[in-house]
């Protein structure tokens, strides 16, 4: 039988093109190995130092004086806490409204413009919001507060959290919103009970990576909440919080502290790891 | 057998529907009569889901589309200008092609959804509810103990019950379905096509169908849609042996369409 002209060209092709195939796997493999061991070579070394320096005091005291042995993070952890609880509540309503407003009520010009700001808003570096938060918060109220820092960090979730409910509503299919409004369901009460709710898991997503990316940020609060070496829970006081305990402890000169940065460290990622962990085993548990 | 005496529940007069610019119905006048059922049968595109879409003014959310003309509920003007169209669902109901149980509810929250969106609280009225709408779908005994799981959870033509079961919940004198069993299997099928036969009894019933054997099977009254138009309506056992006009002859016995 006659090879065809094209299969005569595949042919004379072939060693090639088997070897270009072996290149562009073996170097997308590498590049996703990369990856993979760089984060778990971060995540091994926080461990390495981390671990001498966590002890039973270290969660639950207050840090010493200088030149004191001991003492620990017990504050910043309970402030870093507060401080996101604090920001997500904010950063939650708000991001999921505008993403509702986004998806279901926005006018096309007018939805585009509130989007680019949006997008604008998350490439802000988090300094300047900082400084931002500082000039309408802390400078009026004279004080450095945990107020000024929930809403520096509150502020930072909102385009994230914004831009994924927007996603995810609008790929709810519209036959859902139709079978709420011909039971005579009020449009709105549609959108919040059947729209949104039906779409928790994938905004839970969203949120996620929100108050994941704020737990460890560090630069708007130096601005806000500042920091506090005693216990502090009212709204108008300065609070401590892990980075920038993490920040002050690692900068200082001193070896004992150097360690108890490392810890806090190792804290704050398996904090991250852990919400990101819980949330996944709730999603799949909720979509069994 | 045809009742000719019962009253008319629904009127329709030069009723006009347009996606944009559009007219995709063309000035139709019909008459649905109280406890029937009356199927709207025709090609593909020729304006019969959009027609009944005009009946529970759920055409009118699509962007760009209206509608014009008349439509009555007994005494009422569907489209008059205080008329809220919220009430107009409320008593015209609605079940449509695909099953659409809400997500992340589970089977008891689905049924009554309508009621208790619309702010009824009382847990034994809701039960009760629950339990007589899936019952009348013919789900009841399906799902009795497993009311609490998702309504994800249960099959294709289950699903389609529950939402009948959940349109009958908030008890509407009318029912519309469109093409409610195209996407399910025979048994499926057959199974919905028992329950409208039951609930004839309670609710007036129009029904979009594409299955022809469905309509003669289950409607009392017929209308051929064609290109926007209502070529002709009458009772399903003459439009299925003596129809008048030369298209619905064609149409019903599969020469087009």
């Amino acid at each position: 039988m006659k090879k065809s002209a094209l299969f005569q060209f595949a042919e004379r092709k072939y060693p090639y093109r088997k070897l270009k195939n072996v290149l562009i796997l073996s170097t997308l493999y590498l590049s996703a190995m990369l990856a993979v061991t760089f984060l778990g070579a971060v995540f091994a070394y926080v461990v390495m130092r981390g671990v001498p320096g966590l002890s039973l005091s270290f969660l639950t005291e207050l840090p010493k004086p200088v030149g004191e042995e001991g003492g620990g993070m017990a504050n910043a952890l309970l402030g870093s806490l507060e401080l996101v609880f604090l920001a997500s509540s904010l950063g939650i309503v708000w991001g999921v409204m505008v993403g509702v407003y986004l998806s279901e009520f926005g006018r096309e010009k007018m939805a585009s413009s509130v989007r680019f700001a949006t997008e604008l808003l998350n490439s802000v570096p988090s300094i300047v919001i900082g400084v931002f938060v500082y000039v309408i918060l802390v400078k009026p109220l004279k004080t450095f507060s945990t107020l000024a820092g929930a809403v520096a960090l509150g502020v930072l979730m909102v385009p994230t959290i914004a831009r994924t409910t927007e996603e995810i509503l609008k790929m709810m299919p519209v036959h859902f919103r139709e079978a709420g409004l011909a039971l005579g369901i009020p449009r709105w009460k549609v959108i919040l009970k059947v729209v949104v709710r039906g779409s928790i898991p994938g905004i839970t997503t969203g949120v996620i990576l929100a108050v994941a990316r704020v737990a460890g940020e560090t630069a708007p609060l130096l601005f806000t909440a500042l920091n506090n070496r005693f216990w502090q829970f009212g709204l108008f006081e300065p609070i401590a919080s892990l980075p920038v305990q993490i920040y002050t402890y690692a900068i200082s000169p001193f070896e004992e502290w150097h360690t108890q940065a490392w810890a806090g460290a190792l804290i704050l990622v398996l904090f991250v790891f852990a919400i990101n962990l819980c949330t996944r085993v709730l999603l799949a548990k909720r979509s069994q | 057998m045809v009742d000719h005496n019962s009253e008319l529940v629904l009127e329709t007069k030069g009723l006009k529907a347009y996606f944009g610019d559009n007219l995709a119905v063309r000035g139709v006048d019909f008459k649905v009569h109280s406890n029937s059922v009356t199927a709207i049968i025709g090609p593909s595109g020729c304006g019969k889901s959009t027609f009944i879409r005009c009946l529970n003014r759920l055409h009118e959310e699509v962007p760009g589309a209206r509608a014009e003309g008349s439509v009555r509920l007994k005494d009422q003007d569907i489209y008059a200008k205080d008329m809220d169209p919220v009430m107009v669902r409320r008593q015209i109901g609605m079940v449509f092609q695909k099953a659409n149980p809400f997500p992340g509810m589970t089977i008891f929250e689905n049924v009554v959804a309508g009621l208790k969106l619309a702010g009824i609280r009382k847990k034994s009225f809701l039960e009760e509810t629950a339990e007589r709408s899936l019952t009348h779908a013919a789900l009841w005994d399906e799902v009795k103990n497993k009311l609490h799981q998702p309504a994800t959870s249960l099959s294709g033509g289950q699903q389609q019950r529950l939402c009948i079961a959940r349109t009958l919940a908030i008890d509407p004198p009318v029912l519309l379905m469109d093409e409610p069993t195209s996407a399910l299997d025979p048994i499926s099928t057959s199974k919905i096509e028992e329950l409208i036969l039951q609930i004839k009894k309670h609710v007036t019933i129009v029904i979009v169908t594409h299955n022809m054997q469905q309509a003669a099977r289950v409607s009392d009254y017929t209308a051929f849609f064609l290109l926007g138009e209502l070529v002709e309506f009458d009772e399903t056992s003459k439009m299925f042996t003596v129809p008048k006009d030369k298209r619905t002859e064609q149409y019903v016995t599969g020469k087009f369409g």
